[in-house]
């Protein structure tokens, strides 16, 4: 019973941490740049004001552009419920395949394509073809990384292949570090951060995500918004439990918990001071070379899974 | 010294080649390819003289130290001089695009891979699985050979393959014997003057260092 | 071994001298002396070879049994007449200006290195300074072929360059895959890659390494001996480069390439027990012949004709070898001989012709018996011989090998029958033109040193008629070395 509550704990606080999280983040990168910034809890009032505005549907907006933002959300959540946060075994952990948590994310992606394209403004269009070109591209790397990990583990369980990892202890195997280098890859473009794309921006030639919810506002958007947050935060999850697990808990006892806790929040904050350096580093790539930025991120995948197979079972 | 760190750093070498052949077949610009050229002369020399090390075979320092000097520092900063003197387009130029080439790539290690299969379950030297890697790096610096036009790019894909038997030699059997590796240590630094020799030919006959413009 | 020390230090002696001496006449002068000291010794070390069987050199550095020492003589005696041709000859070259003083030099230090390179091969004992010496051949051949630097011969020499150095990568990748089997067996150390006492421990090598081994060998080695699919080099180079230098490339280059990969061929028929290697080099063989045959008849270039002759008959040899049995590599070891010797009287004969009609153009060059009778039946001549009609030598090792084959593969017979038809057709389709007929006005007479083509031939002649015992008696060990008799 324990288990259950510490589960349905650890998918809560994901979902009310992120925007927190994404708060967190601007107000590292303002720093970063010599600027006050906002405080932290400020997309939180962003939401509860968005929350409570009235919507502006346009007129020949279909029932998807309105089931969208909800469907997105709920896809993001159940993502989330997938990735274990602070306790790696719960009831449910026989759901939390890797395929079910890339097809949850697909759906979210498709939704927000097509509600960008339903409304049939220039913007919605020009978003959604290329957040779909990328994705066709970023779901195959993605996936590749983690099957580097799911052959190592013989699982695509996340619970399981958490649980091989911690007894393997410390890893220096090349097909992991390559899996490692093409998830982060992976998670700059399926978050929309910079080099790739601009969260900050309203630039028409640039931009990508944010094309596809020009449309929306008041309840809609909040909930995207929020949807896009909680992603940064289960991407981070996810590259944790993948290649840093250490420290996750196994058992539900509330020392272990609270150190897993604690861990978890030390290894966003870390997470998150790398992308703020990288995102204020960093200039935007042209958009045309995001393509080859990604299958980059397939080779490298694949390269890590042929080093799987080579060096790594050819060795036993 | 421990088996076990030996195969950990062949391992990790290995891994290090197959991405720099990746990487050497989908550069773009010149200068970063002979970046990787290099990088893949300093892996290799690291590689020779840990192996070196750990398996207490000091013929190995001899060749960890002319690969550096030879396949890391000479060979790139004369290609880059010749590149710069001729004025070379900076731009590789494929003549498959580069989506295909990595497939093919790609199908070439799985391929080579296959190959190796039954050696691997025979042998027992603890590094036998380089082979494959060996293998895969040959093939791919020959398909960079046969996709691209510049007579330079060739350069640099024949002396990848050199690198790459280079490393099977060390990887799988702890170096070839002295007289082996000095011999082609030898061959190459001969091939590149005549290589080098070649360039001035090529562009004082054709003005250009683009292959396509001797097949008439 | 003095002798063995002359054998091998003379030509490199020569090529660091020739490399200095710029004197045209001298350098010629020079280049032949060398290579005729160098006959001198190995017909020595051949008779040594004959009374004791196997004889080892510097510590197992070197050997020679009758499979080797036999190349060795052929190697220092075409190379001696090609010096004898080529003094003649490369001065007509500088006195029409295509190359200069500098050139030659060039020429006579590179073919003095391509000497040694060959003579290094054929004697050591290591595999991988017989790896090393074949490419030593090549880089020294790539610079001859480039000699004239017009654009079609730099782009023949870099095509020769570049295949020639990935087939060569390739064979040393066999090579240390073949380490990597026998390092297991010997130890590490120059031991593993000692041919002789490889071929004594051969039956404790891995054989899967061996055969995936023999495959990088045959593909790297094959390349050189200009089997199909990686012959397009081996035209080109012949066409482009000076005459000189197509004769010893097809009369000795592509024997040396095919000598290591029949040494590589024997360890590994031991260690599989197979086949295996003998089947791969009669496909290959075969494919190159009905390609060699094929493409005969589209050449418009007569250097490039005969060089598609040269990887026809590489093509049989390297199938005959691969049959294997005792015959079979006696008719090999026949064929190479009267090949190369006729082959290269061949190419001395074609550069007179081209020298005289100024092009090498096949359908500008007419009547060349009426012109210069010498050139013309030399061409004739050497067109039958080459061609298999009897009684020259080539005739008897063709015989020979279908001999072979019906003993053991009836069913090759008729590709290699179709094959050769199909080639000799090619050669007189173009030859009968270019020797009967007016000849054209702007031919000019050349001092033609029709010598060493005559002495070519009437060897050729003599083979044909009755091996002479010595030389049977020692192709007889040979092939029985090769087939796995042992000595």
């Amino acid at each position: 019973m324990t288990i259950l509550l510490v589960n349905i704990a650890q998918i809560l606080l994901m979902v009310l941490a992120a925007p927190m999280a994404a708060g967190i983040v601007k107000k590292m990168k303002a720093r970063m740049q010599n600027r006050q910034g906002a405080g932290i809890f400020q997309p939180y009032r962003d939401l509860s004001k968005l929350f409570g505005k009235e919507m502006v549907l346009a007129d020949h907006a279909s029932w998807i552009f309105r089931a969208a933002p909800y469907i997105i959300f709920t896809s993001t959540v159940l993502a989330a419920s997938v990735v274990p946060v602070i306790v790696v075994d719960s009831p449910f952990s026989w759901t939390a395949d890797v395929i079910a948590l890339a097809g949850f994310l697909a759906i979210g992606t498709f939704f927000t394509a097509l509600a960008g394209m339903d409304i049939g403004t220039v913007f919605g269009g020009m978003g959604a073809s290329r957040e779909m070109t990328f994705a066709a591209l970023a779901e195959p790397a993605l996936l590749m990384s983690i099957f580097v990990l799911s052959v190592t583990a013989q699982s695509t369980n996340l619970s399981v292949m958490i649980h091989h990892i911690l007894d393997a202890g410390i890893l220096l195997k090349p097909s992991i570090a390559f899996a490692l280098i093409a998830m982060l890859m992976v998670s700059i473009v399926e978050n929309g951060r910079i080099p790739v794309d601009n969260p900050g921006t309203h630039l028409e030639v640039t931009m990508i995500h944010e094309a596809m919810l020009l449309e929306y506002s008041g309840r809609h958007l909040a909930l995207i918004e929020w949807a896009t947050q909680i992603k940064l935060v289960l991407f981070a999850t996810l590259i944790f439990d993948l290649f840093f697990p250490w420290g996750i808990s196994t058992a539900v006892a509330t020392s272990a918990l609270l150190i897993a806790l604690g861990l978890w929040v030390f290894k966003l904050m870390l997470f998150f001071v790398l992308l703020v350096i990288m995102e204020t580093a960093l200039a935007k790539m042209r958009l045309f070379e995001v393509p080859q930025f990604l299958s980059t991120a397939f080779f490298l995948a694949l390269l890590g899974m042929f080093m799987h197979y080579i060096l790594e079972v050819g060795a036993q | 010294m421990s088996t076990e760190l030996l195969q950990q750093i062949i391992t990790m070498g290995a891994a290090l080649m197959l991405l720099i052949s990746f990487a050497l077949l989908s550069q773009k610009r010149m200068l970063s390819l002979l970046h990787w050229f290099a990088l893949q002369g300093i892996v290799l020399a690291a590689v020779t003289a840990l192996v070196g090390y750990t398996s207490d075979n000091t013929e190995l320092y001899v060749s960890a130290a002319i690969t550096l000097l030879l396949k890391g520092m000479l060979l790139p900063w004369v290609l880059w001089k010749i590149i710069r003197q001729m004025h070379v387009h900076r731009e590789v130029e494929p003549l498959v695009n580069m989506p295909v080439t990595m497939l093919i790539a790609a199908a070439l290690v799985v391929f080579s891979y296959q190959v190796t299969l039954p050696i691997e379950h025979l042998s027992h030297l603890i590094t036998r699985n380089t082979i494959a890697v060996a293998m895969a790096n040959v093939l791919l610096g020959m398909l960079m050979m046969i996709t691209r036009k510049k007579a330079i790019t060739q350069v640099v894909g024949f002396l990848a393959i050199e690198n790459s038997l280079f490393f099977a030699g060390v990887g799988a059997t702890y170096g070839m014997p002295l007289v082996a590796e000095l011999g082609v240590a030898f061959d190459v630094l001969i091939a590149s003057v005549v290589f080098g020799l070649f360039f001035y030919q090529i562009r004082d006959t054709f003005e250009s260092l683009d292959l396509n413009k001797m097949e008439k | 071994m003095s002798w063995f020390a002359v054998l091998l230090g003379v030509p490199l002696v020569a090529a660091v001298w020739l490399a200095v001496d710029a004197h045209p006449y001298r350098s010629a002068r020079i280049n032949i002396v060398a290579a005729a000291i160098s006959l001198l010794a190995s017909l020595e070390l051949a008779l040594q070879v004959l009374d004791a069987g196997r004889i080892t050199v510097w510590n197992n550095w070197f050997f020679m049994d009758a499979f080797n020492v036999f190349l060795v003589a052929l190697t220092a005696f075409v190379a001696t007449t090609t010096a004898i041709f080529s003094g003649p000859y490369m001065r007509h070259e500088m006195d029409n200006g295509k190359i200069d003083a500098k050139r030659l030099r060039l020429y006579h230090a590179m073919s003095q290195l391509f000497v040694f390179g060959m003579f290094l091969g054929q004697t050591s004992n290591n595999l991988a300074i017989i790896w090393l010496s074949l490419e030593i051949a090549t880089l020294a051949t790539v610079l001859l072929v480039s000699l004239y630097r017009t654009p079609g011969s730099i782009a023949a020499a870099w095509k020769y360059l570049i295949i020639c150095g990935v087939g060569i990568s390739l064979a040393l990748f066999g090579t240390a895959m073949l380490y990597f089997a026998s390092s297991d067996v010997l130890g590490h150390g120059d031991a593993a890659l000692t041919w002789t006492l490889l071929y004594d421990a051969a039956d404790k090598l891995d054989p899967t390494v061996m055969s995936l081994a023999f495959v990088f060998l045959m593909v790297g080695y094959g390349t050189k001996v200009g089997l199909a699919p990686m012959h397009t080099w081996l035209p080109s180079a012949h066409a482009e480069g000076p005459t000189p230098v197509s004769a010893v490339l097809s009369g000795l280059l592509l024997n040396l390439a095919l000598y290591s990969l029949v040494r590589c061929k024997m360890l590994v028929d031991v260690s599989t027990g197979s086949h295996l290697a003998g089947n791969l080099m009669m496909g290959f063989g075969l494919l190159s012949l009905l390609v060699a045959g094929f493409s005969l008849h589209k050449q418009q270039d007569i250097k490039r004709m005969f060089s598609f002759s040269s990887i026809e008959h590489m093509a049989l040899m390297t199938f005959t070898f691969g049959i294997g049995t005792p015959v079979a590599n006696f008719a090999a070891m026949l064929h190479m001989t009267t090949h190369s010797l006729v082959k290269s009287a061949i190419f001395f004969t074609v550069g007179h012709a081209a020298q005289s009609m100024g092009t090498q153009v096949m359908a500008s060059i007419r009547g060349l018996i009426n012109h210069q009778p010498g050139i013309g039946w030399g061409l004739l001549i050497g067109t039958c011989a080459i061609a298999g009609f009897p009684p020259f030598g080539v005739f008897t090792s063709e015989f020979l090998i279908f001999s072979a084959a019906l003993q053991s593969y009836p069913w090759t017979v008729s590709v290699l029958l179709l094959g050769l038809l199909i080639a000799v057709a090619g050669l007189f389709r173009f030859v009968p033109d270019m020797a009967y007929g007016k000849a054209p006005e702007h031919a000019k007479l050349v001092h033609a040193n029709m010598l060493p083509v005559y002495i070519h031939f009437s060897l050729a002649l003599l083979l044909g008629i009755s091996i002479p015992g010595f030389l049977s008696g020692w192709y007889h060990q040979a092939a029985a070395l090769i087939a796995g008799g042992g000595l």
